[in-house]
């Protein structure tokens, strides 16, 4: 479908017409309609994008808040009982809603956190000199290309209680244990690993590629000036990093908020429940439990505009912050 | 940044759609057409494994119909299949020629998708007094459509282990293990506790509490629902008891602690650290492939306490096929006696068909890797005594967040009991949206 837009609306701006004899009025038509393509053209060119977006981006979007203003359920989405704000109003004293939201938020921190730190560690090791570079770096990006279910498949099996490899290991250094699935921090800690385990490597290159941007001059200046290597990462490296870290963070704690598949699959495939206490239930998790468990599409929806909203909040939140570190400098 | 969580969401979705479906559902979602020969292709959408294609029926059906080729998909877990059959139904689109419709969804079904589904009680070659009563029932419209018809039942039994029960100084015979415990589920409990003072090291009498749940629960008439459609399982004395003998044995240290269906689950069957195990028939493929040639010669099956029935299926026809004549004809021959003969010969799953109960295929039948035990004599006797079970539409939801929300809380994070049921109480209450 994408190639068909593109060929059909992208006509006007195609190649020269074929050499014709040259007349008034001809030249003065075609000098229109070259007018014409330099003005259009581009947004034709760019219509299939838009066009697959409005269709798969914007309508759910608007459907899923229209849905969430009624009562409807996935064995009749078409029966919509208008039930105005009551979704939302609900949710407000709803202890699956909070208890998801709360873990939504610790297990972000505990998988964002190390694992940009981490990322920076790494590109900083990948950007120094070092004999097969490449290798590396392809290294540092495979677990980004493993599939969720694979790798979220051998963590269950790494941090299983009977046999896990992780357990055994504890049991060599004398460690009792763990019940990783059942208590909330270890479970936690659990999802994150697999969070961390999946997405260092993918920011590490986003770093390296920024790090490799910063001109030597800098640093060399630096240098000069008497700084440590400590005083160069800091009033150097990182200055220069920054708007680079900004964006890392927006995307993580996006990734943070919809976190959805390596915690319904750490549960063993058992379900959305996020274990037995719902200790690891994310709010994507309760989403698709209210939804296609408990089929309320409404209520599902208005937990996913809920997530938007907050994450909307958090940006604004952010921007009130600099705004105001910025008048009181 | 609106374009990054879209697709930051759509990707998180799609991935975890296909892993969570099964990886399969593209192939089965194909409608049904012809084949380069002409011939009409009839696609079967089912979960878990019915054994049609192992059990060779397609093969001999397509023998008899040369101008029939039929095409099967299969979803894992049927948590996964169903909602994406509801959502297939309600779109009219990406629908197989057949589904199959799980027991437990079987009342939501019929109540609320009957108009969407065709009426199979009126094929010909359909007889209704082929079938047990009730499963005919449990698929019929209150104005008398009938639009699924029943492929098996899950008659109860114990599947144990001989060689752990010989070492905990049990009778190992299945007549006399039988006896241990028959008429009283409490009797179980009791042999839990003999076995538990001389188990041999690492292993526990039964696999999990919420495995115990089912089976007791599988043996009352009235479970979640009432006969006037209210639920009732927090009143029901029914549903209380089971919940406090299940529990016992989590209290008693008498389970494995493990979540079936789950990876430590297998594991726990290759590995036979459990002795016991609720076994419906359809359990006993489960078992053989996970416990695997290690565990040849050492399980066998005995009668349960007390009859009950966990599971079973059934065949529907969607009216938006576009071969609705011959897919109806083809549910009504896969479901027909012979055939579920043939199936509970080959693959364990037990007939629906009281007709075919008495055939020697299923009468006479012995399973090789219980020990030769004759699952039809035992099964048959457990299916007789099967009482006839109100259902309701959320049954699904009842019983999964009774077993994995409060049942497995007792069992694997030691929880009191009475604390345990209000939080599956305050859960499902929640996803009932009374």
């Amino acid at each position: 479908m994408a190639s068909d837009t593109t060929t059909t609306t992208g006509a006007p701006a195609a190649p020269p017409p074929p050499p014709a004899p040259a007349g008034a009025p001809r030249s003065a038509w075609r000098g229109r309609r070259h007018r014409w393509g330099v003005r259009w053209g581009p947004y034709a060119h760019i219509a299939p994008f838009f066009v697959l977006f409005a269709a798969f981006g914007i309508f759910p979007l608007l459907y899923t808040g229209w849905a969430s203003l009624h009562r409807v359920e996935l064995t009749a989405p078409t029966d919509m009982e208008w039930v105005g704000l009551r979704n939302y109003a609900r949710l407000l004293d709803d202890e699956f809603f909070w208890n998801a939201l709360r873990n939504t938020v610790t297990i972000g921190l505990l998988s964002t956190v190390p694992q940009l730190l981490m990322a920076l560690g790494i590109a900083h090791l990948l950007h120094g000199r070092l004999r097969g570079s490449t290798f590396f770096r392809v290294v540092a990006l495979t677990p980004y290309a493993t599939s969720v279910a694979a790798a979220t498949l051998v963590f269950v099996l790494l941090f299983g209680r009977d046999f896990g490899l992780v357990n055994w290991v504890l049991g060599l250094l004398g460690a009792g244990p763990v019940d990783w699935q059942n208590g909330r921090w270890t479970s936690q800690f659990a999802v994150s690993t697999i969070v961390i385990w999946r997405w260092t490597g993918y920011n590490a290159l986003i770093y390296l590629a920024a790090l490799q941007a910063i001109p030597d001059e800098l640093y060399e200046a630096a240098a000069l000036d008497g700084a440590s290597r400590w005083q160069q990462f800091r009033h150097v490296t990182v200055p220069s990093l920054r708007p680079t870290i900004l964006f890392t963070c927006v995307v993580s704690t996006i990734g943070a908020t919809q976190l959805f598949g390596e915690p319904l699959l750490f549960n063993g495939s058992a379900g959305a429940t996020g274990g037995s206490d719902h200790q690891f239930q994310t709010l994507g998790l309760y989403l698709y439990e209210q939804g296609w468990v408990n089929l309320h599409l409404g209520r599902a929806s208005a937990i996913a505009w809920a997530m938007l909203l907050i994450l909307l909040l958090a940006g604004a939140a952010v921007a009130l912050v600099r705004a105001w570190r910025r008048r009181t400098r | 940044m609106r374009t990054l969580i879209r697709r930051f969401r759509r990707r998180a979705l799609a991935l975890a759609a296909v892993v969570a479906l099964g990886a399969v559902p593209a192939a089965g979602c194909g409608p049904g057409g012809e084949d380069p020969a002409g011939r009409t292709v009839l696609t079967v959408g089912l979960f878990g494994s019915f054994g049609y294609q192992e059990a060779g029926l397609y093969d001999a059906y397509m023998r008899l119909h040369k101008d029939v080729v039929i095409r099967q998909t299969s979803i894992q877990r049927n948590e996964n299949y169903y909602p994406q059959l509801l959502t297939h139904l309600v779109s009219d689109s990406g629908l197989a020629d057949v589904q199959a419709v799980e027991a437990i969804n079987i009342a939501e079904v019929t109540a609320t998708q009957a108009d969407r589904l065709e009426d199979l009680g009126r094929v010909p070659g359909v007889r209704r007094e082929d079938f047990l009563p009730w499963k005919w029932r449990q698929a019929t419209t209150r104005d008398g459509r009938t639009v699924g018809l029943g492929t098996d039942i899950g008659p109860q039994a114990v599947c144990y282990r001989k060689d752990l029960f010989a070492r905990a100084g049990l009778p190992t015979d299945r007549d006399a293990v039988g006896r241990l415990w028959a008429g009283d589920w409490r009797k179980y409990l009791e042999t839990g506790k003999r076995y538990r003072d001389r188990a041999p090291a690492g292993t526990s009498f039964v696999d999990s509490a919420s495995g115990v749940l089912s089976a007791i629960t599988g043996g009352s008439a009235r479970r979640y629902y009432d006969e006037d459609g209210t639920v009732v399982y927090q009143s029901n004395p029914a549903v209380r008891e089971a919940w406090d003998i299940a529990a016992a044995f989590a209290t008693e240290g008498l389970t494995a602690r493990l979540q079936q269906f789950t990876p430590s689950w297998d594991q726990a069957y290759a590995n036979g650290t459990f002795a016991t195990v609720s076994c419906p028939a359809w359990m006993l493929g489960y078992i053989e492939d996970k416990a695997g040639p290690a565990g040849a010669d050492r399980w066998d099956v005995a009668a349960a306490p007390r009859p009950a029935n966990w599971g079973g299926s059934f065949l529907v026809v969607p009216k938006s096929g576009r071969h609705r004549a011959e897919a109806a004809r083809l549910a009504a021959w896969l479901t027909a006696p012979a055939q579920q003969a043939t199936l509970f010969r080959r693959r364990g799953s037990f007939p629906s068909a009281s007709a075919a109960h008495a055939l020697p295929a299923v009468a006479d039948a012995r399973h090789p890797y219980f020990g030769d035990a004759p699952i039809g004599r035992i099964y048959t006797r457990a299916a007789r005594g099967v009482p006839v079970a109100v259902l309701g539409p959320k049954d699904l939801v009842i019983a999964q967040n009774l077993a994995d929300v409060g049942m497995l809380q007792v069992d694997q994070k030691g929880r009191r009991p009475e604390d345990a049921w209000d939080a599956a109480v305050r859960t499902i209450d929640n996803a009932l949206d009374l």
